[in-house]
């Protein structure tokens, strides 16, 4: 007997980074009883080292959840915590597409954010119903008032009857929970008895039970033991094990319309389900598939060389193993010059890759050189075929080269007016196009077009820094477009390093060039003899350093007595030398390759 | 020399030649200080009593078991260093000595060093030392401003450095004292004026150290929390070192290792034994010894801590470790010690060994950069070399 649809609520939790979402989830979670108070800590969905250490959430997390409301009956919610940084954008875009409603959380200390307002577009996209709840009521500086005023203001959705929360210390939770069932719409159609349409919302890769599948129900009924088939990727598979998350995996007879749940078949990795694909019944499929979502796509590329060459195969492993679970990332094998083999990777920003990069560091215990992010160019040849560039190592002859386009991001900044000019300055530096320029309040939005090249790298570092961390900042992908952009290289001691080149804008490239060689000069150790660093774009040279040499290392005393271990140290020093890579005879520690392009301007 | 190169072959093959042109000496270790200095990472302990008579024979004892192992080698140092070894009584110097005499024969120009800090208690004990032998002292004054020696914790003044350095002059026949530089907020002229007041009172032989931060030590916590401001940069510090060869060359005094400087004739020969890869034997809690045998050689190391130590040598032996060492070990140790000397080293004595330390086109390519000279049988350093000498065995090591 599937549950009526009119006693299911599924609704997806959306905020702006940290303003509370996985708090607000622990508190539900906690005052329907389905977790015993022993169990429960802090952002108990963020299960993943990472998540816990860094304290954000990377991937969105479903629970069900039963509610006995105040008109006397049970609700069934189904609640998807999502993450808030812009990387991870996609699944909040795709938790949306299997629930009919949405949370807005909105830190009342803060106000709306950047991701305030991208997860209201998305939202309001995905038809959803919204429910307002200003959180962090708690801190003294809370200003719900204002901030429900500046919600009406900048987003245009009523705000009066905005749930008032402390997420932290559990006050208005109760009024959550009534405004799901009261305000929020139950699943839209279904029927039990039709066939079986059921939306494939995410998956992973799971050590004890291989690939889980997230799936809501449409119409039909699954049960375990049944016969299903992908609709777009054509697998098929046999259902073995089918349940629901409360948190933990809670074996249910079957799913009906509205529900959310998982199942496990023989699938061997995530890379063989398609997310927003459609599942159905092998022997009585439905007619139409769903409309399926738009895949993510990585934008930012970076190549990922183990520091002990002998460690390549335990890489491929580690990155094998990791890709298995996450599927909006890419790799294919790198062969470097200066590096050896490696793995040329794609990433969703730049977040994603330092946790991808976290990972194999930690979980797989392998050291990582990672070289300078670039995006993908499409390089017009003279012959009329295009390329697309994913390291500027393999750049062709540019005698060969018609022209180049890059790919441009549309921005949205909110920034306190006194910060303004630091951020025109810091996107027009970043050669920005200023597309809008309004106020929320005391606050500016801007909207900029700018190249992806220019974001990718360290701009949400810099914005953090020129506005005390008072911006937010949010961005999609656009077009294409023309520029004049140039390969610069680097030498040291007159030998190109392949690894650092990057791509740049040709009036950029001195300015670049000579920050480069700077920065390098402070991170290359010195070494036995003086070493030249520049930049040069086709052979010309435009920025040159001197490294000099290293003027004193020797140790004062050294005897009998501690022979052992002064040798020890300094076996000890050339096995950290090891980690370096050597260029000619010069050797550059692994942080040089990413440091050496954080610009401080 | 007992064992002639009569079968070169044999003798090429287990090196025993080797060892035994590097001299024989005897390096006896006592733990004991007044107080901690805080730059010091040495096996120093500060202990209220210390039963000298019970402490003499465990190191009497331990000297007869080794001597038992090589009494057909000549002797031709006892060298006594701490800790603080003028907290010694004579008598158990005397000890010490005496079992040294029962077991081996001592070389005609034996040298017998004691290294002692300079204060008036222990002054009073240099006549008792040199009654029982010794014939060198090397004092630790460390510096010659009032100021510099409370930082580095030292609890002697400049004065009584002075009457200390005096007395020793009249007491033992060779006399060295011990200097740190490139201190807290010394500048380059402070050190000129200091060293060269150093050399007004030298005898024949100073050993001038540059100020190192040691883990483990309170200098280095204080360093990691912040503190400790105002040592001296790279530059600063390559400036002072070599304002320091300048003066002492000028003075007459050669360097003939990295921190040793000393008139014709005046070397420590002790501490030349470890520098040249010779034998020697530790003695006392955490000393290492090192010993050529028919066709090994041996690495020993005893117990570091004091009281474990004694009761180890009081149980039997008072080694915690005896092994042999590969020949890729004894290399790089050949390498790092023999390069410490302006004399340099054989560089075929290193290439039997093992021939892939120091490989031609390593030394080829210092050679290029004027770090090292290669001449015939002899691998040394250049000036520019010494002054970076951990890069230079770095880069010879395979
Ligand atoms: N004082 C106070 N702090 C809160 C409240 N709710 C959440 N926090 C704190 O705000 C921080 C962020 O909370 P999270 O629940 O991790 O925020 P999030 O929105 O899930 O963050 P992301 O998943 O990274 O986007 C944590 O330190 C919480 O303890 C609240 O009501 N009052
Ligand atoms: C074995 S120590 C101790 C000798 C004696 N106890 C004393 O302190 O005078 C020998 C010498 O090493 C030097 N020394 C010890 N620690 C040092 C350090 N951290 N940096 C530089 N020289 C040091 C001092 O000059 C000291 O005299
Ligand atoms: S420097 Fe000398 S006196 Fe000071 S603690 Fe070390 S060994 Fe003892
Ligand atoms: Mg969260």
């Amino acid at each position: 007997m599937s549950t009526p649809l009119s006693r299911i609520r599924n609704f997806s939790i959306v905020a702006h980074i940290d303003h509370g979402k996985s708090t607000l989830a622990d508190r539900l979670i906690q005052l329907t009883g389905t977790v015993a108070e022993r169990d429960m800590k802090a952002q108990m969905l963020d299960a993943m080292d990472i998540e816990r250490e860094r304290g954000i959430t990377i991937k969105a997390n479903t629970v069900r959840i039963d509610y006995p409301a105040q008109d006397g009956h049970t609700y069934i919610l189904n609640l998807i915590d999502t993450p808030g940084h812009v990387d991870f954008a996609y699944e909040v875009s795709r938790s949306m597409r299997a629930v009919e409603g949405s949370l807005l959380v909105v830190d009342a200390t803060q106000g709306v954010e950047a991701q305030t307002l991208a997860n209201v577009y998305t939202a309001i996209d995905a038809d959803h119903e919204i429910v307002t709840v200003l959180n962090k009521i708690d801190l003294p500086a809370a200003e719900p008032e204002r901030i429900a005023e500046q919600i009406e203001d900048v987003i245009g959705i009523d705000a009066s009857n905005a749930c008032l929360i402390s997420a932290k210390t559990g006050v208005g939770i109760p009024d959550v929970l009534e405004a799901i069932v009261k305000r929020l719409p139950p699943p839209h159609s279904g029927d039990p008895d039709a066939p079986l349409k059921a939306m494939l919302v995410d998956s992973w890769y799971d050590p004890y039970l291989g690939v889980v599948v997230l799936v809501r129900i449409m119409d039909g009924t699954l049960k375990k033991g049944d016969n299903i088939r992908m609709m777009r990727t054509g697998g098929k598979y046999g259902v073995d094990k089918l349940g629901v998350f409360r948190p933990a995996m809670q074996d249910v007879k079957e799913l009906g319309p509205g529900e959310i749940g998982f199942f496990t078949g023989s699938i061997k990795q995530v890379r063989d389900t398609k997310v927003g694909d459609t599942i159905t019944h092998e022997k009585r499929p439905c007619e139409t598939p769903l409309p399926g979502f738009k895949p993510s796509i990585p934008v930012v590329f970076c190549g990922l060389f183990p520091v002990d060459a002998a460690e390549f195969e335990d890489l491929r492993d580690s990155i094998e193993k990791l890709a298995l679970n996450d599927a909006s990332f890419s790799f294919e094998m790198e062969t470097s010059a200066a590096l050896g083999f490696g793995f040329r990777c794609g990433f969703l920003g730049l977040l994603h890759l330092e946790v991808i990069r976290d990972r194999i560091e930690r979980e797989y215990n392998i050291e990582l050189i990672t070289t300078a992010p670039s995006v993908i160019y499409h390089i017009f040849m003279k012959d009329g075929s295009v390329l697309e560039l994913h390291n500027p190592a393999d750049m062709p002859d540019m005698s060969k080269v018609d022209h180049l386009e890059e790919p441009r991001i549309k921005a949205t900044i909110l920034v306190p007016d006194d910060y303004l000019g630091d951020v025109l300055k810091l996107c027009q530096d970043r050669r920005g196009i200023q597309l809008d320029l309004t106020y929320v309040g005391n606050r500016a939005m801007v909207v900029y077009d700018l190249p992806l090249n220019e974001v990718v790298f360290d701009f949400h570092d810099r914005l953090k820094s020129v506005t005390k961390g008072y911006a937010s900042f949010d961005y999609q992908m656009d077009s294409y477009r023309e520029d004049n952009l140039v390969k610069m290289q680097i030498l040291v001691n007159d030998e190109p390093v392949d690894a650092l080149s990057t791509m740049v804008h040709r009036d950029r490239a001195d300015m670049r060039g000579r920050a480069m060689c700077a920065k390098l000069k402070d991170l290359i150790p010195r070494q036995m003899f003086k070493i030249p660093i520049q930049a040069a774009i086709g052979g010309k040279v435009i920025a040159r350093e001197t490294l000099s040499a290293l003027r004193k290392d020797v140790t004062a005393k050294c005897y009998g007595g501690d022979a052992t271990r002064k040798k020890k140290l300094l076996e000890k020093q050339k096995a950290g030398k090891k980690k370096m890579r050597q260029f000619g005879k010069v050797e550059i520690p692994q942080e040089a390759f990413i440091s050496a392009l954080k610009m401080d301007e | 020399m007992r064992f002639e190169n009569l079968w070169p072959g044999v003798l090429t093959q287990n090196n025993l030649e080797n060892w035994q042109i590097g001299g024989f000496g005897l390096y006896v270790h006592w733990p004991f200080c007044e107080a901690k200095c805080p730059y010091c990472d040495f096996n120093s302990h500060v202990v209220s009593h210390v039963d000298q008579g019970r402490w003499a024979r465990a190191l009497a004892d331990e000297i007869r078991r080794a001597g038992a192992e090589t009494s057909d080698r000549v002797l031709g140092s006892i060298f006594f260093g701490g800790g603080t070894p003028s907290l010694m009584t004579p008598e158990t110097v005397s000890t010490v000595i005496e079992a040294a005499r029962d077991c081996w024969t001592f070389a005609n120009d034996i040298e017998i060093t004691l290294e002692a800090n300079p204060r008036s208690v222990e002054v009073q004990r240099f006549e008792g030392y040199a009654r029982a032998g010794v014939n060198r002292v090397s004092l630790g004054v460390q510096a010659l401003h009032a100021s510099d020696l409370k930082r580095l914790g030292r609890l002697h003044d400049v004065d009584e450095a002075k009457t200390a350095l005096a007395v020793a002059r009249s007491v033992f026949e060779r006399v060295s004292f011990d200097l740190i530089y490139a201190r807290q907020n010394q500048t380059l002229d402070d050190w000129r004026s200091e060293l060269g007041e150093a050399l007004d009172m030298a005898v024949d032989h100073l050993s001038l150290y540059q100020l190192t931060v040691e883990e483990g030590t309170a200098f280095w916590d204080r360093a990691r929390a912040g503190g400790l401001r105002g040592l001296p940069g790279e530059d600063l510090a390559a400036d002072m070192y070599e304002v320091t060869q300048d003066l002492c060359s000028t003075a007459g005094y050669t360097a003939y290792e990295v921190s040793n400087h000393a008139r014709p004739g005046a070397q420590s020969r002790h501490n030349l034994i470890y520098w040249r890869y010779g034998d020697w034997l530790g003695i006392g809690p955490g000393a290492h010894g090192r010993l050529g045998t028919a066709t090994q050689r041996v690495a020993t190391v005893a117990w570091r801590q004091p009281g474990l130590w004694l009761q180890h040598a009081e149980a039997g032996s008072g080694l915690e470790s005896r092994a042999f060492l590969d020949v890729s070990d004894q290399a790089g140790e050949y390498l790092m010690m023999g390069l410490r000397l302006d004399e340099g080293l054989d560089i075929e004595r290193l290439h039997r060994l093992d021939s892939t330390v120091a490989g031609p086109e390593a030394v080829a390519e210092l050679v290029d950069l004027d770090l090292v000279l290669w001449d015939g049988p002899v691998l040394r350093t250049t000036a520019k070399g010494r002054l970076v000498l951990n890069s230079v065995v770095a880069a010879l090591l395979p």
